[in-house]
């Protein structure tokens, strides 16, 4: 019976407390600013939507230090960093339109539905006006689809699938990196060179989107350039053991074998093959060769000594010696200890990218970033000149095909750059068969 | 007694929902896409526990019929109307049969082996979403709508615009009244409302199934399956109906989900969705009514805020020490907290079920004893 008094009691309390809660003089605090998430204080909130944990953590670690470092230099701490050699001049270190920069992070756990989740709480608790970041093309692309429909503007980081500006593109989303086709562009003319121009090639790739656009990317560019295509085997993402993948390899009268995978899949991949000495054989009188599309440094470190003279394609590294790769590295080092990874580089860029467009266009107010945005052309942030195209907001800028390094002098310098593929043969147009299907439709203020 | 009771839980459980908005204002948690997930993944836990709670069956493969479900309400997205009402309906009704089907092969075995194999059916479905059946699902990048969609029954909205999900006009991402009360800024939100509404309903009908005859006889089958069978009753139908239950249950809150954030993506039907809801269950009080809410609410608070507290928000809680120590206290705290939350979850999840086997209802009830003194009663009681 005792029990039941309790509950009453609790009732009665709740019933007040709700009451009194109602009764209070309420304020309306939505509308009146035009759009989404309008800053008012002396502040601007950006969201950092990185993986902190799962496959991709490292890499949205490196991201979030660059993120760091890039509020730092907005704010107008450090060095300045690649604000020096920006050829846009409108940040001067106020933060952004004279509103310090704060920023909230979150796990994407490389998962779309905790990468929207936490883009959402960004976005309707902590009033974040921009949400950047993202280490896996389906994260991207989720996460894009959000902030269109919120009316946020998202800057894409580290997604390299066509669709992210192809199928999916958004018109509130932007990204800098570059893409499976401009890989496949990039990488063709070096691998005619290197190899030769009638080579047969068999291709492992990861059975999703990613994998899928990569592969068809780099088939087609290879064979432009004469060579034949005898198979393209699709492996669950999930592997981790490709020695059945590899076995075939060796009857199927390639000699040169295209792994498109990524992360874990690629250190795996790549391990095994070089562990069953594909790279010994002679095929058709020819050296067997392994190519690896996309790159990074931290697949290159899980390789280890596998990755030794294997092609692959990068958006920038750190051994670039052009005027913002340096000070960017130079910022950077001095902060962490260690150069920057292209995930590094990418979101940092992004940042700058977002805060300039705002500065040019004098307010947060999505649509007029968008139009700040679109047809932008600069220079000095690492990949020379560079332009943002209005039709699908990519970024068009030189492709870096590069090498794993033979004789490596530290745990970071394990790629080397074999050619700077400039900007005019990496370009499509923007209704390029493997980018169609899609619509920006129109920006969205919220 | 039990009925009162029931009436009066059900009572104080929709005035905390429905107050929950204010209620949770000052732990952070009140902006409308968290307090959806709670209800949605409330939803979820409930249909679960009437299978694990009350048969004992333990499933690792719900996972699979809340992807389906989210996968059945985009698709009505799509070619029908953005009217959530048809895709709740094909969601639950999808879920439906979809579990029919896994319940009917994995319920030949028992233990083990029938928690085994639902993990294996629900994996399938996960790589079936993933790529195979990526025309129908989109793999990866997850089921979205398009704005060269037809959506059949709904009228053309402005041009290069997405419509949003809505029930009758009512838009779910809509916030339709926002106060400030005690200084907190509330966002009373459709979405949220809407999911709220499903939660006390599912809410009511777990409470009329515990309480049913029905109910009872899938106890019955926890406590001694082989004696039933010795009985001459047939247990598997009503274990199936259990398994078919919870399946729509799952099916309603991927269809939710779907509702509130109009995307569909593979992971949802990954087998660590299906453990989380094993844990939420657990965590809260297997077996209990209002257990399941809890451990999902628990989980989910811990996955959306515990996971953005970075470095910077650290050094903003112990700004009040002198710099070295407060470059001690962030250094020794933040590791549990941001990218350390599951870890936290981890440790927390072990207290619970080491300290507290009935979940944090066994907790409460616990304190409720110290409180009055029903502990020293009894014990006194005893000792007579």
């Amino acid at each position: 019976m005792s029990r039941l008094i309790m509950n009453r009691r609790g009732l009665l309390k709740t019933g007040a407390a709700v009451g009194a809660g109602m009764a209070m003089p309420t304020v309306l605090t939505a509308g009146g600013h035009g759009y989404a998430n309008a800053p008012t204080g002396s502040t601007v909130t950006l969201g950092f939507n990185v993986p902190q944990s799962g496959p991709y953590a490292d890499e949205g670690a490196d991201e979030l230090r660059a993120y760091y470092l890039a509020v730092k230099h907005l704010n107008g701490e450090g060095d300045g960093g690649m604000m020096n050699t920006f050829s846009s001049k409108e940040l001067q270190g106020t933060g952004i339109l004279g509103r310090k920069v704060e920023y909230v992070t979150g796990d994407t756990q490389t998962k779309s539905d905790a990468a929207r989740a936490s883009a959402q709480s960004m976005i309707q608790k902590d009033g974040a006006v921009m949400i950047t970041g993202g280490s896996s093309s389906g994260v991207a692309v989720a996460v894009q689809a959000l902030c269109q429909e919120a009316g946020i503007i998202f800057m894409a980081g580290l997604t390299h699938s066509n669709d992210t500006t192809g199928k999916d593109k958004k018109a509130n989303g932007f990204r800098h990196f570059f893409n499976s086709y401009m890989s496949g562009a990039a990488l063709a003319p070096v691998l005619e060179n290197a190899y030769g121009n009638d080579r047969v090639a068999y291709h492992l790739t990861a059975d999703y989107n990613w994998g899928w656009t990569t592969q068809e990317s780099v088939q087609a560019a290879t064979e432009a350039k004469g060579w034949t295509t005898v198979a393209n085997v699709l492996t669950p993402l999930t592997a981790t053991d490709f020695s059945s993948y590899i076995a075939p390899v060796l009857n199927s009268g390639a000699d040169v074998l295209v792994l498109n995978h990524y992360g874990g899949n690629m250190i795996n991949s790549l391990t095994s093959a070089v562990q069953f000495g594909l790279r010994d054989k002679l095929v058709n009188d020819k050296n067997f060769e392994i190519v690896v599309p996309l790159y990074s440094r931290l697949m290159a470190r899980g390789a280890g000594e596998n990755v030794k003279g294997i092609y692959g394609s990068t958006n920038w590294h750190w051994s670039l010696q052009d005027e913002g790769s340096k000070a960017f590295v130079q910022s950077f080092g001095e902060e962490y200890g260690f150069p920057p990874s292209q995930a590094a580089h990418t979101v940092y860029c992004q940042t700058l990218l977002y805060a300039d467009a705002c500065e040019r266009a004098g307010t947060h107010q999505p649509c007029a970033v968008v139009e700040a945005l679109e047809g932008f052309d600069f220079d000095g942030l690492g990949n020379g000149p560079t332009h943002y195209r209005a039709e699908d907001h990519q970024c068009f800028k030189d492709v870096l095909v590069v090498r794993g390094k033979e004789n490596p002098t530290s745990e970071f310098d394990l790629l080397e750059i074999v050619e700077v593929t400039p900007r005019a043969q990496v370009e499509y147009p923007a209704d390029h068969p493997m980018f169609a299907g899609g619509a920006l439709g129109n920006c969205n203020n919220g | 007694m039990t009925l009162m009771r029931d009436r009066t839980l059900l009572i104080i459980f929709t005035l905390f929902v429905l107050a929950a908005p204010l209620i949770f204002a000052p732990t952070g948690a009140a902006y409308p896409d968290l307090l959806q997930r709670f209800a949605i993944y409330g939803i979820f836990a409930i249909g679960f526990n009437i299978l694990f709670g009350l048969t004992g069956y333990l499933s690792f493969g719900h996972a699979a019929f809340l992807g389906v479900g989210s996968y059945a309400a985009v698709w009505m997205f799509k070619l029908l109307s953005m009217n959530i009402l048809p895709a709740l309906l094909l969601s639950v009704l999808i879920a439906g049969l979809f579990s029919l089907v896994v319940g009917y092969i994995s319920l030949r075995r028992s233990g083990i082996y029938f928690s085994i194999l639902t993990l294996a059916l629900a994996q399938m479905s996960y790589v079936l979403a993933y790529s195979v059946l990526t025309p129908l699902t989109n793999g990866e990048t997850g089921l979205q709508l398009r704005l060269d969609d037809p959506r059949i029954l709904d009228a053309a909205g402005p041009e290069g615009f997405l419509p949003s999900t809505n029930l009758f006009g009512l838009e779910m991402r809509e916030v339709f009244w926002s106060p400030t009360v005690f200084g907190y800024d509330l966002q009373f939100n459709w979405g949220y409302y809407v999911s709220a509404v499903m939660l006390i309903l599912s809410f009511w009908i777990s409470i009329r199934i515990f309480r049913s005859p029905f109910g009872l006889m899938l106890r019955a089958i926890k406590t001694n399956q082989t004696r039933l069978k010795y009985t001459g009753v047939s247990t598997r139908p009503y274990t199936l109906a259990a398994f078919v239950i919870s399946g729509m249950f799952a099916g309603l809150a991927g269809g939710l989900l779907a509702s509130m954030d109009p995307l569909a993506g593979a992971e949802r039907m990954q087998w660590t969705v299906g453990g989380e809801v094993v844990l939420m269950v657990v965590l809260g009080g297997m077996g209990t009514l209002i257990g399941p809410v809890l451990g999902a609410v628990f989980i989910k608070y811990f996955e959306n805020i515990f996971s953005k507290i970075n470095d910077s928000v650290l050094q903003g809680w112990f700004a009040f020490m002198p710099g070295w120590l407060d470059n001690f206290f962030v250094t020794i705290v933040s590791p549990f907290v941001g990218k350390g939350w599951g870890l936290t979850l981890g440790a927390l999840f072990m207290i619970v079920v080491i300290f507290l086997p009935g979940g944090l209802v066994d907790g409460a009830k616990r304190i409720g004893r110290k409180i009055t003194g029903a502990d020293r009663r009894a014990a006194k009681v005893e000792s007579k």
